[in-house]
C-alpha cells in the first residue's frame, strides 16, 4: 500500500436477527422452508394490511446497543425507505432513519501488532429484510418472500477504520458480539451477517475526506479484506494517475477479485424516507433497559478475563477459546466434567480443545456442535489420563478412535488394549533387557551424559507399545542406571 | 316497507318483519336503482342466506346487537374471497385474502352484508367521478354528484339500498357525501376504529366510519366497530363508552363554538341561513353558542394535500403489477413493466396525487414541503385543542355548497379540492366529526358538521341527535 495515502473506511454491518417470528407479522423466520411458505397477507404486502412491531426485535437491538456502548434512544421511530423491486412487496422497506434505536457507541479492537484501536459506532437501527429474486431457475425471475420481513439490525461505524486489517478485526468483534448475545448466527457465507464498506483515501495528514465509494457483496471475512485492499489500491492508482474518484456503488466479484460499478451517484436512489404512519414511536424507558441489561450474557472480553483468572489459562489459550462463544461453551462444559478440577486439568482440556478439537473442525468443516468428540467424551478421556489409566500419548490414539466409534473413551481403551501398564515388575523386566543390550549408552550416561536418559525412556516405551506409565518408567530407569 | 326508516324504529318489529324480508327488499331496491351505480358487487344469494341465519339466531334469542341491519361496505375494505377494487382498474377482479377487522366485528354482531359500494379511485375525490367503474349519481337528483369519495355508500343509504353503510374518511370522504346525499355520516377520532383491512390512502388520516339515516344508527355501528385492535398499532386502547345512553338529545348547557374562519364569504347564502336556523334551534334548547377562532385555517388545504399525497405515494407503491392486480401486456423489461402497469392501471387523479406526493418527499424538497407541513399540522391541531378548552364541540357547514352537477368541477382539481375545505381539518387534527342533514332553501340537503374533542364521539352524536329532532 502506498504510504503517502491513508484509507478512510466505515463499515455498515447488517445482522439478521434470530427472533422466532418476523419483525412486523407473526410468520416464522425459519430458514430452508419451501419458497413463499413463511408468508401471510402482512409480509406479502397485500392491500390493507398493517405492520405490528415484534417486541423481541427491539430487545435484540438494545442488547447489541448495550454491548457496543451505545446510548439507547428513549424514543425512536420507523421510517419508510421507498424503492421499487420485485422482492420488496410493499414498494418500501420499513427501516429507521433520523431517529434510530441506538447511537454513539464504540468498540476497542485489538490489532495484530498488539495495539488497541478505538472505533466509533454511529448508530444501530432496526429494519426488515427484503425477499430474494431468483434468476437462474426459470426463464422468468422468481421471487421468494420467505425472508421478507425478517428483522435486521444495521450497525454503522464511524469512518474510523484505517486499514483492511482493522476492518477485519472490527468485523470479527461484531460477529463475536452478535453470537455471544445470541441475536444472530453470524454466518457471513449464508448472508446472516452482511458487510458493506464506504471507502475513501486522502493524503496522510489531511483532515478532509476524499470522495468515497461504497463496496457491497463481500460475503466472507476474507473477501472484506481483499475487496478493501483492491478498492484502496484502485483509488490510489486513480489519484496517482491524475484522475479523480467518482462517487459510486461497486459490487465485489470474489471469483474475479475485482469490484465492478453497480450504480453511479446520478443513478443513486432517492429513497424518499419519511416516518411510517402505520407504526407508533418505540418508547424505551430506563427500567426496560435495565431488565435487558440484566439478561445480557457474559461478553467475550469478560469471559476471556475469567478464563485467565478462574482457570489460570495463559492469555493465548483464553483468547483462542473465547473467540467463539460455542468454543468457550465447549471448553466449559468439558471442564465441568473433570474428575479433578485443578489447573493441570483445565490446561489439559484447553490443550486438547485448541489442538485436536479445532483441527478436527477444520479438517471436517464441521461446527463445534457437530463435533463427534463431545465435551463429555473429551472430559472422560482427560480423566483417564489424569487417573493414570492411559498416557497422554495414548490419548491421541483414543481421540482418533473416538472419531470412528461412538464408544466411550473407557470402552475404547479396553477394546484396543491401551490400558497403561503401571505394574512395576513388568516394566522392570523390560528395563533390565534394555540396559543389558545398551551397554554403550549406559556407560555414557554414567559418565555424565544425562541427555542419553531419553534414549532409555524411548526404548522402554517402544518395547511396551507406548502403554507403560511414563512416571514409573522414569523412576525405575533412574534407580537402575545409577 | 320504508327502507329509509332508521334501524332503531324497525328493529323491534324484527320478529314479524324478519331480516330476510328486509334484505330482500333492499336487494329489490338495488335492482330498481341500478342507474345510481352505487354498488360494485352485490351479494344477492349470500346476503339472503346470512339474513336467514340471523333470523334463526333472533328467534333463539341469541342475535347480536346489529341483527336486522343490512349493511353496504365501501369497496376499499377487505372482505375475504370478495372483490376489493378500490374503484380502480389496477385492482379489477382482485379478491381479498382476509377480512378487515371492522368486517369481522360487524359479522360477529350479526349485521348482514349486502354488497360493496362504488367510490372514487383509492378514495381520492370529492364527487365519485374518479371511479374506474363509472360515477355514482346522487339519489336526490341524478344529474348531480353524491359527493366522494364514499359516494356509493352514501347514495346506498340515502336511496334505501342498505340500512347503513361503511365509508372511509381521509379528508371528508364520509361527511361530504353524507351532506350532499342528506344522511348522517360519522368520521370517528383517528385511532378509534381499527384500520386493519382498509386499503390505505393516507395512513395518518384514514378512518372508517358509518353512514345512516339517524344518529342512533351510526352510533350503533360505531359501538360495534370501535375499540383497540392488536393488528393496528395506531388504534387506541381507550375504552369505548356507551354511545346510545349518551344520546339523550338534551343539549342544555352544552357549549358550542362557531369557528369564525369557517363563515367567510365563500359560503353560499343558502348554507349560511340553514346554519343560522340550526344554531337558533340549539340555542332555544339550552345550548351555549359562542364564536371561536381557528387561526391556521387558511393553511388547511395546502397542508393536507402535501401530507396526504406524500403518504399516498408510498402506500400505493405496492400496486406494481408484480404479485397481484393489473399488469401491462407490453413490457420488455422490469422498469417498463412498472411504468406501464401503473400508468395504465391508475386513473388521472390518482396519478396526480402520486406525483405530487413523490415530489414533496424528494431529496431537496422534503424540508420545504413535508417537514414544514408536519409542523403546520401540529399548529392546526393546537388550534383545535385551544378551542376545546372553551367549548365542547364546534358547529360548521360540512361543505361550501350543496350537491353540484356531474362534470362541473372535473376539469378544475383545485375547485374540487376546495369541496373539502371544512372537513379536512378534522383529519389533520385527528378529531371526530359528524355531518347531519338539514333542509335547505332549495330541494337539496345541506350538511351541518359537528366536530368534537378526540375520543368524544358521545358529545357530537348527542348534538346530532338534537339537530335531528330527538328529545323535542
Amino acid at each position: 500500500m502506498n504510504s503517502t495515502f491513508e484509507p478512510v473506511i466505515g463499515l455498515e454491518v447488517h445482522a439478521q436477527l434470530l427472533t422466532k417470528s418476523k419483525a412486523f407479522c407473526g410468520c416464522t423466520t425459519q430458514f430452508g422452508n419451501d419458497p413463499n411458505a413463511n408468508t401471510c397477507p402482512v409480509c406479502l404486502g397485500m392491500p390493507g394490511v398493517l405492520p405490528v412491531l415484534n417486541k423481541s426485535v427491539v430487545e435484540f437491538a438494545i442488547k447489541m446497543g448495550l454491548a457496543t456502548n451505545c446510548t439507547i434512544a428513549p424514543k425512536s421511530i420507523f421510517a419508510r425507505k421507498n424503492y421499487f423491486y420485485p422482492d420488496l412487496p410493499k414498494g418500501y422497506q420499513i427501516s429507521q432513519y433520523d431517529q434510530p434505536i441506538c447511537k454513539d457507541g464504540w468498540l476497542d479492537v485489538e490489532l495484530k501488532d498488539g495495539s488497541v484501536k478505538h472505533i466509533g459506532i454511529t448508530r444501530i437501527h432496526i429494519e426488515e429484510d427484503a425477499g430474494k429474486s431468483i434468476h437462474d431457475q426459470d426463464p422468468d425471475t422468481l421471487v421468494d418472500v420467505n425472508r421478507c420481513g425478517v428483522p435486521l439490525i444495521e450497525i454503522v461505524s464511524e469512518p474510523d477504520i484505517r486499514s483492511p486489517h482493522e476492518a477485519h478485526q472490527y468485523l470479527s468483534i461484531i460477529k463475536q458480539l452478535v453470537t455471544y448475545l445470541g441475536i444472530c448466527d453470524g454466518n457471513m457465507e449464508e448472508g446472516s451477517l452482511r458487510c458493506d464498506a464506504n471507502i475513501s483515501i486522502r493524503p496522510k495528514g489531511r483532515e478532509q475526506f476524499g470522495t468515497k465509494t461504497e463496496v457491497k457483496n463481500m460475503n466472507s471475512f476474507r473477501n472484506v479484506e481483499r475487496a478493501l485492499e483492491y478498492e484502496i489500491n484502485r483509488q490510489i492508482g486513480l489519484l496517482e494517475d491524475g484522475g479523480t474518484v467518482v462517487q459510486e456503488t461497486l459490487l465485489w466479484d470474489a471469483d474475479k477479485n475485482i469490484a465492478l460499478p453497480m450504480r453511479s451517484k446520478e443513478e443513486a436512489h432517492d429513497y424518499r424516507y419519511f416516518p411510517d404512519p402505520d407504526l407508533v414511536p418505540v418508547l424505551v424507558d430506563q427500567k426496560w433497559i435495565s431488565e435487558i441489561a440484566a439478561t445480557l450474557p457474559e461478553l467475550p472480553e469478560a469471559r476471556r478475563n475469567r478464563f485467565i483468572g478462574g482457570y489460570h489459562l495463559p492469555l493465548y489459550d483464553a483468547t483462542i477459546l473465547t473467540q467463539e462463544k460455542s468454543l468457550a461453551d465447549y471448553f466449559e462444559k468439558a471442564v465441568a466434567l473433570l474428575a479433578q478440577k485443578n489447573d493441570e486439568g483445565y490446561k489439559s482440556v484447553s490443550n486438547w480443545t485448541m489442538t485436536e478439537v479445532l483441527r478436527l473442525m477444520n479438517d471436517l468443516h464441521v461446527s463445534i456442535d457437530q463435533c463427534v468428540v463431545t465435551p463429555d467424551r473429551l472430559a472422560a478421556m482427560v480423566n483417564l489420563i489424569s487417573e493414570g489409566v492411559i498416557s497422554g500419548k495414548i490419548g491421541k490414539e483414543v481421540f482418533a478412535e473416538m472419531l470412528k466409534s461412538l464408544d466411550e473413551p473407557k470402552v475404547i481403551v479396553e477394546r484396543l488394549g491401551l490400558v497403561q501398564v503401571s505394574d512395576t515388575s513388568a516394566i522392570e523386566k523390560i528395563v533390565d533387557e534394555i540396559i543389558a543390550r545398551s551397554q554403550a549408552q549406559v556407560a555414557q550416561y554414567r559418565a555424565g551424559k544425562m541427555q542419553i536418559f531419553g534414549y532409555f525412556v524411548g526404548e522402554t516405551m517402544k518395547a511396551m507399545k507406548g502403554k507403560a506409565n511414563p512416571k514409573i518408567v522414569n523412576e525405575i530407569l533412574k534407580s537402575k542406571l545409577v | 316497507m320504508n327502507l329509509q326508516e332508521p334501524f332503531d324504529s324497525y328493529r323491534p318489529r324484527l320478529a314479524s318483519e324478519s331480516c330476510e324480508s328486509r334484505t330482500r327488499a333492499h336487494l329489490e331496491e338495488i335492482r330498481k336503482r341500478q342507474s345510481l351505480n352505487a354498488f360494485l358487487s352485490v351479494f344477492d344469494d349470500e346476503a339472503i342466506i346470512e339474513a336467514k341465519r340471523v333470523d334463526e339466531r333472533f328467534a333463539r334469542g341469541i342475535a347480536g346487537p346489529l341483527a336486522g341491519m343490512v349493511i353496504a361496505v365501501k369497496d376499499v375494505l377487505n372482505m375475504k374471497n370478495k372483490e376489493t377494487t378500490c374503484g380502480s382498474k389496477i385492482l379489477r377482479s382482485y379478491h381479498s385474502l382476509y377480512d378487515a377487522t371492522v368486517i369481522e366485528r360487524l359479522r360477529a354482531a350479526d349485521a348482514v352484508f349486502i354488497g360493496k359500494t362504488n367510490m372514487d379511485e383509492f378514495a381520492m375525490g370529492s364527487s365519485n367521478e374518479n371511479s374506474a367503474f363509472g360515477p355514482v349519481k346522487n339519489p336526490r337528483d341524478e344529474s348531480r354528484v353524491p359527493g366522494g369519495s364514499s359516494g356509493g355508500s352514501a347514495a346506498a343509504v340515502a336511496a334505501g339500498l342498505a340500512t347503513t353503510s361503511l365509508g372511509t374518511d381521509t379528508g371528508g370522504s364520509i361527511r361530504q357525501p353524507a351532506a350532499l346525499c342528506g344522511i348522517i355520516g360519522l368520521k370517528p377520532t383517528y385511532g378509534r376504529v381499527s384500520r386493519y383491512g382498509l386499503v390505505a390512502f393516507a395512513s395518518s388520516f384514514d378512518q372508517i366510519g358509518p353512514f345512516g339515516n339517524s344518529p342512533r344508527d351510526v352510533a350503533r355501528v360505531l359501538q360495534v366497530i370501535a375499540g383497540h385492535d392488536p393488528k393496528d398499532s395506531t388504534s387506541s386502547t381507550l375504552p369505548v363508552p356507551d354511545y346510545l345512553s349518551a344520546m339523550t338529545g338534551d343539549v342544555t348547557g352544552v357549549k358550542i363554538g362557531l369557528p369564525k374562519e369557517y363563515y367567510s364569504s365563500a359560503l353560499s347564502d343558502e348554507i349560511r341561513s340553514t346554519i343560522d336556523r340550526a344554531v337558533q334551534m340549539l340555542r332555544d334548547r339550552g345550548a351555549i353558542v359562542s364564536e371561536v377562532s381557528l387561526p391556521h385555517t387558511e393553511y388547511t388545504i395546502a397542508t393536507y394535500y402535501i401530507l396526504a399525497t406524500a403518504e399516498a405515494s408510498s402506500n400505493l407503491a405496492r400496486f406494481d403489477g408484480v404479485r397481484y392486480g393489473y399488469r401491462t401486456e407490453h413490457a420488455a423489461d422490469l422498469a417498463a413493466m412498472y411504468t406501464k402497469s401503473r400508468s395504465e392501471g391508475f386513473g388521472a387523479e390518482v396519478k396526480r396525487r402520486i406525483m405530487l406526493g413523490t415530489y414533496v418527499l424528494s431529496a431537496g424538497y422534503y424540508d420545504a414541503y413535508y417537514a414544514k407541513a408536519q409542523k403546520v399540522r401540529r399548529l392546526i391541531q393546537h388550534d383545535f385543542f385551544k378551542a376545546f378548552e372553551h367549548v365542547d364541540c364546534l358547529l360548521t357547514p360540512t361543505t361550501p355548497s350543496t350537491a353540484f352537477r356531474m362534470g362541473e368541477k372535473m376539469d378544475d382539481p383545485l375547485q374540487m379540492y376546495l369541496s373539502d375545505i371544512y372537513t379536512v381539518s378534522a383529519n389533520l387534527a385527528g378529531i371526530p366529526g359528524i355531518s347531519v342533514p338539514a333542509a335547505g332553501d332549495e330541494k337539496l340537503p345541506v350538511g351541518i358538521q359537528i366536530l368534537g374533542r378526540q375520543f368524544d364521539e358521545a358529545t357530537i352524536l348527542n348534538v346530532a341527535e338534537a339537530l335531528s329532532g330527538g328529545n323535542q
